[in-house]
């Protein structure tokens, strides 16, 4: 065995497991470490058909921004597992007929059209080639203008996150401590001075 | 020929100039607000109409074409082709081709975009104008961010009209769209703001992944993205013609929410009413421009070969819109509730236009109905900013004017408002010798013309029911009691624009046709 394809059923195996600890583990934290794996191993697996690209964008993008923002929204968000969990066995008739007819309808569709999908060798192309180049070449040359274009929307996006978010100064009280080792003891105490009263 | 071969020459920028100065003045504008500490914002709203202003200049002496035209207009033909030469040498303008291509053909400037963008700055102005007091006087409203957010729109706008490949139009409608979000939802606190803004955002958001998957569909389809290739091939016959009928229905269903025709309307009401009224008046008039430029782009630049199908399409969205919108009007007690029905109905009208361009494969009637559609949206976009501009103009800090039983009584308040708001009520309406009836009679010559009398018949029955709901604005405000005495309190500039805003409905209904002619030169030189 050829050490590629090594790789590609160990890589394949990871995904494999990962993706299903992501629906069966009951702790969500662990269920979206286990969702980081996955697209790490699917990142692999399009670097071996030498897709790196893609590969560099799931990393990046999913791993790096979607998950953490979403292990966020899991850690801040005290979601009741329980009540999600009800009434599965109720839903898991249905639920399984429906995946099962997809199943099929998939398996059809692959059936029917290509026959020799699995056939085909992945398309080879020259050792030095680089497909991130031959993506930013287009990018930053005949694409600039819907580029630059993309740029303002993030900035558009900024801006009102800011604009919509910002409350300006904090209206929660808090203490000072420049302020507070200054305190005399004058500020403390106020002395009244009284006539004294006689009882009636 | 490999990608590493391909020789890449640097874009033009000279085309693009008004859109490089008006993001640099939005970015300026910007970081200006950071330093400046100041509650009214009055910085950046003068850096902001400063840069409509420039913005204007740059597309009118960048442009040899629309300064001639320009010039023919004010001083007539002679002086045209007298002046125009001696300007364009003095300025250095080059003088290109009708049509001039950039950033690999993914920007077109022509002088329908030239056009449509002289009056969307206008437009933009006028907005910011009307909006001011009514911002100044409520301190949760008042953010620059208003007036950065409005900018980057109006390039968002920029970008659409001049948009010469589907992903260009697709980034320009965003940017648009994402900026819109965010002013719906810029005063947090109200309640009916946000709800405005969430329906708005996810709805758009649906109507952009419908837009995106009819546009994947014709790339499939022509295996190209740039509309004028796309064109090209339709015309050799070299495409797949089932996924492009798919590709036109989701990409007329997209367009359809962005201009708000039944039955993709139902979020026009809702962010209408919901949303802070400056921001209901921006989102009421300009963007209403540039997706007309859209329709012309995609559909007729674009897709004209397969203009049976969607004018089928079309025709069916407009008899709908007409009649929902002015039905659902009918019920209204808000006012801006009941102008976003009009809106519907409005934008249906306008649609009837695109709708009779071609006959049975015959295109002899296309200028002429398309240029009566661009007029008729350019008059509405008009009038629908004086309407808004008037509740804006009757709002005072703590009394928003929204109802229709605000107007009550406005004649005893103001006889020269009321006389203003009469007009355009008027002008919506198609009452003879205001804008708005000569924008609807030359729509429907164009309807006759391409030999459908009942779609005739049918506008003019929806423009009947619609008569109604606007002369009863008219009917509250002469014939009603005033509910309240208290006096207008509206700065002097808005008071004067206003007037000019009612005085060009007037006049525009009076001498409609330089106006007219200009639409149909501009569409002449551009299609």
């Amino acid at each position: 065995m050829e050490f590629k394809t090594f790789v590609f059923y160990f890589l394949s195996t990871v995904l494999v497991y990962a993706s299903l600890r992501v629906v069966t583990l009951r702790n969500p934290v662990h269920a979206a470490l286990h969702l980081v794996l996955a697209f790490f191993s699917a990142s692999g697996v399009w670097i071996l058909l030498q897709a790196e690209f893609l590969a560099i964008a799931l990393v990046l993008v999913y791993v790096g921004a979607v998950m953490v923002l979403f292990l966020f929204v899991v850690m801040m968000l005290d979601i009741n597992l329980d009540r999600l969990r009800e009434g599965f066995w109720s839903y898991l008739p249905l639920g399984a007929i429906v995946a099962l007819l997809m199943v099929a309808e998939m398996s059809l569709v692959i059936w029917a059209t290509s026959s020799d999908l699995f056939d085909h060798d992945v398309a080879q192309t020259a050792a030095g080639y680089s497909n991130v180049q031959a993506v930013a070449r287009l990018l930053f040359t005949q694409y600039v203008y819907p580029f630059v274009l993309a740029s303002v929307i993030l900035l558009v996006a900024m801006v009102a996150a800011v604009a919509l978010t910002l409350r300006g100064k904090r209206l929660s009280k808090s203490v000072s401590p420049a302020q507070q080792v200054f305190v005399k003891s004058k500020d403390r105490v106020r002395v009244l001075q009284m006539p004294s009263e006689k009882r009636e | 020929m490999t990608l590493a071969e391909m020789q890449f020459v640097p874009p033009d920028l000279y085309p693009v100039s008004a859109e490089i100065f008006l993001l640099s003045m939005a970015c300026l504008i910007l970081i200006v607000d950071l330093f400046v500490r100041d509650k009214k914002n009055t910085l950046s709203f003068v850096l902001t109409q400063l840069t409509l202003m420039g913005a204007a200049l740059v597309t009118v002496f960048t442009s040899a074409r629309l300064l001639s035209l320009l010039i023919a207009v004010v001083l007539g033909p002679e002086a045209a082709t007298d002046l125009t030469p001696r300007f364009v040498e003095a300025l250095g303008i080059p003088v290109g081709d009708e049509i001039t291509y950039t950033f690999s053909k993914m920007y077109v400037d022509d002088l329908m975009g030239d056009l449509l963008k002289l009056m969307l700055y206008l437009t933009v102005m006028l907005v910011l104008f009307y909006s001011r007091a009514y911002l100044l006087d409520r301190a949760q409203m008042a953010k620059s961010e208003y007036y950065t957010l409005t900018l980057f729109a109006t390039l968002g706008m920029m970008v659409m009209i001049s948009a010469n490949n589907l992903v260009t139009v697709y980034i320009g409608i965003e940017l648009l769209s994402l900026s819109l979000y965010a002013l719906v939802a810029l005063n947090r606190d109200s309640i009916s703001a946000t709800e405005a803004a969430m329906k708005y955002f996810v709805l758009g958001a649906l109507a952009s992944g419908l837009l995106l998957y009819g546009m994947s569909m014709i790339y499939g389809a022509t295996g190209s993205l740039e509309i004028s290739a796309i064109a090209e091939r339709l015309f050799n016959g070299q495409a797949n013609k089932t996924i492009l009928g798919f590709g036109v229905v989701f990409l007329v269903s997209g367009i359809a929410f962005k201009l708000g025709v039944v039955p993709f309307h139902m979020w026009i009401p809702d962010v209408y009413h919901g949303a802070p009224t400056p921001v209901t008046l921006f989102i009421a008039s300009a963007p209403k421009l540039a997706a007309f430029a859209i329709v012309i782009r995609v559909l007729v630049n674009g897709l004209i070969v397969v203009s049976q199908d969607w004018q089928a399409m079309l025709l069916i969205l407009a008899v709908l819109s007409m009649a929902v919108g002015n039905f659902a009007a009918i019920a209204q007690t808000n006012l801006k509730r009941m102008l976003a029905y009009s809106a519907i109905s409005h934008m249906g009208f306008m649609l009837l236009g695109m709708v009779t361009g071609v006959v049975g494969g015959d295109a002899r009637y296309a200028l002429n109905a398309y240029s009566s559609s661009m007029f008729y949206v350019i008059t509405y976009v008009l009038t629908s900013a004086g309407t808004f501009g008037m509740i804006l103009l009757l709002s005072r800090s703590g009394f928003e004017s929204d109802e229709i039983s605000d107007f009550a009584g406005l004649n005893k308040r103001s006889p020269w408002f009321a006389a203003v708001m009469m007009m355009m009520m008027f002008s919506m309406a198609g009452v003879p010798f205001f804008v708005g009836f000569f924008a609807k009679f030359s729509v429907l010559q164009a309807v006759v013309a391409a030999g459908y009398l009942w779609l005739a018949i049918a506008a003019v029955f929806f423009s009947l029911v619609g008569a109604y709901y606007y002369l009863r604005v008219v009917k509250v405000m002469y014939f009603d009691p005033p509910a309240n005495k208290a006096p207008i309190a509206a700065p002097m500039n808005a008071r004067i624009l206003m007037s000019a805003n009612g005085l060009a409905v007037a006049l525009l209904g009076i001498f409609p046709q330089t106006l007219m002619s200009l639409c149909a030169f501009s569409l002449l030189r551009s299609l």
